[in-house]
């Protein structure tokens, strides 16, 4: 039964990874930008989601709103930052890196050090009961979540004009463009959507994971390696890798604490010397 | 003749001040110009690979770490003398870049950027998690600083210690960078088919940069161990490497000057804002960005363009 707990725990956990891989992934994909602001996007958004549930007390204006600011700060980041650095990657690496600093900081400044946790929604506040143990209904609530917004990225990928779009822009942007697709937009719209996902990450962990200074890097680099594991630019690598980095690390900290970090690297190097692209990147 | 001429004069004058500094400094200033050393041999480390070799790397404070945690664990748990256990760092260091090459070597460009910052999350986890051995993010206090016969635990005989180890490892990269094998980095910086198609091993040479790379960075990592007798995660997180990329940055990569003025800089940044604001991530964050829009090819690409426009007029 624990075996099931902890299989739980790590799909839930996989799923909101998954939030954030799938919108590092995809602007990678895209733009081919490596963006590390994205950690400060879950960060920034999980505490704007505290703000608004301790002023309204209401958990969807929470994820509207924190999902409607990050999505409007990452369209700025991208078009009047990013751009200028088109397929340049050093210099789009350090200054995802200086607003990774830069948001870091102001969150300590707003919000202070002290970890601090969302409260459970009322309506999904009990727990199943199975056999012996109970498992929160808050926890089957976020795989769900993570479950219904995958489903929604494949139909918009694979069912949408914008969708088509966005897969000629990954095959090929200078075609797209050629043909008359407008890049330039598609990738504010890709950069926010991403962004607004990762800000869905974090109001969606505040209730499970407290939100904290250092909380950027540490999903940062969680979600790094669900990205090598998976393949950069694959929507359906992002959710496999979210799923086996987040049940490996749950089981990393049940059975190994002390080397709870290394159950995910070893593997994460393993895949890197057999498939450099990751299990569904282009080889 | 002349340029000769200059950069011996220039030598000349370097040592002196080097030597003149604990006579005009504080002892809080030495020890402030002590860690710029440290961090401009570091940079320059990183500068090989990335200034050279052309491949920018998100993991270099692996290396950085390994040295430094090399000299603590085996004087304070393997019981070695100080004097041995700082060639061995060296050693170590230059292990893991022979371990972390191959893999790292896979992927170009952002794929590099990734795989090599994994691989010093990997190195940073043991360091975090395997308390027994490393105290975890306590870090392990006491490390003591190399004997060979004479005490260096005042202030002025660690300086000079750093200062003529910084200054040999300083003219050993010169010497690299002007190597026909350091002709051949940058020719495969340039182009990479190309010098596959005249013959050069290309994996080989970029193999022996890494590595090179890794072990002078392993001594930047060793020697500031000792200076603060202090090891810790920290030495090893990716912040110590994205610090690492922005110092070469911010000096001018390809050049092994820019990058030592571009860690002198930061160093000396961080002590002074941090005495006026709590904020000093922030302010790093911002120049960061600054920076990257204004300087991408650094301060010495600041110099020449402005050398060019006074040619012109």
């Amino acid at each position: 039964m624990v075996w099931v707990i902890d299989t739980l725990n790590g799909i839930s956990f996989g799923m909101l990874l998954f939030l954030l891989a799938a919108g590092l992934s995809l602007i990678y994909g895209l733009m081919k930008i490596l963006n590390l602001t994205h950690g400060s996007f879950y960060l920034v958004g999980g505490y704007i989601g505290l703000s608004v549930v301790r002023l309204t007390g209401s958990f969807l204006l929470a994820l509207i709103v924190a999902a409607a600011i990050i999505a409007l700060v990452g369209a700025v980041i991208e078009r009047f930052f990013l751009r200028r650095f088109h397929l340049d990657e050093l210099p789009q690496t350090l200054l995802t890196f200086g607003f990774l600093f830069v948001f870091a900081d102001m969150c300590l400044w707003i919000w202070g050090g002290d970890p601090q946790m969302l409260s459970v929604p009322r309506p999904l506040a009990g727990s199943l009961s199975l056999g012996n143990y109970a498992y929160p209904y808050y926890r089957l609530f976020v795989i769900a979540v993570g479950l219904v917004i995958a489903g929604g990225l494949w139909w918009f990928q694979d069912h949408t004009r914008l969708g088509t779009m966005l897969r000629a822009g990954v095959d090929d942007a200078e075609i797209a463009r050629a043909v008359g697709i407008n890049v330039s937009l598609l990738f504010t719209l890709i950069f926010a959507a991403g962004a607004a996902l990762a800000a869905l990450g974090g109001v969606l962990a505040g209730p499970v994971l407290s939100l904290y200074p250092g909380g950027d890097f540490d999903t940062l680099i969680l979600a790094f390696v669900v990205v090598i594991v998976g393949g950069l630019g694959s929507l359906r690598g992002a959710l496999a890798g979210s799923l086996l980095v987040g049940i490996l690390d749950n089981f990393g900290k049940s059975f190994f604490p002390q080397f709870a970090l290394f159950t995910v690297f070893v593997p994460m190097a393993v895949i890197l010397v057999a498939r450099p692209r990751g299990l569904f990147g282009r080889q | 003749m002349t340029r000769r001429v200059g950069t011996v004069v220039a030598g000349i004058v370097t040592v002196a001040v080097f030597l003149v500094l604990p006579h005009v400094l504080t002892q809080y200033f030495l020890g402030l110009t002590t860690k710029m050393l440290i961090f401009a041999l570091f940079a320059m480390s990183l500068d090989l690979l990335l200034g050279y070799a052309g491949l920018a790397s998100l993991g270099h404070a692996a290396f950085f770490g390994v040295g430094a945690y090399a000299v603590g664990l085996l004087t304070l748990r393997a019981g070695l003398s100080s004097a041995l256990a700082f060639p061995l760092a060296l050693v170590a260091a230059a292990a893991t870049g022979a371990v972390f090459a191959p893999l790292a070597l896979r992927g170009r460009g952002s794929s590099f950027l990734m795989i090599t910052f994994a691989l010093a999350q990997v190195v940073w986890s043991i360091a975090f998690g395997w308390r027994d051995l490393t105290n975890g993010d306590d870090g392990m206090p006491g490390v003591p600083r190399p004997d060979f016969g004479w005490s260096l635990d005042d202030t002025t005989s660690f300086y000079y210690f750093a200062a003529a180890t910084v200054g040999v490892a300083a003219l050993l990269l010169t010497a690299i960078v002007r190597s026909p094998f350091g002709y051949a980095l940058k020719g495969i910086r340039d182009s990479e088919p190309r010098m596959q198609a005249l013959g050069y091993d290309v994996w080989l040479y970029q193999f022996v940069a890494f590595v090179l790379a890794g072990t002078f960075a392993g001594l930047a990592g060793a020697l500031y161990a000792y200076s603060n007798r202090f090891v810790s995660p920290d030495f090893l997180f990716v912040i110590q490497s994205a610090e690492a990329l922005i110092m070469v940055i911010l000096g001018g990569p390809g050049t092994l000057l820019g990058p030592a003025i571009g860690a002198a800089l930061i160093v000396f940044l961080e002590d002074f804002v941090s005495s006026l604001t709590e904020h000093w991530v922030m302010v790093l964050g911002f120049i960061y960005i600054v920076v990257t829009l204004f300087a991408p090819r650094g301060l010495i690409g600041l110099y020449v363009d402005f050398r060019q426009r006074q040619d012109e007029t």
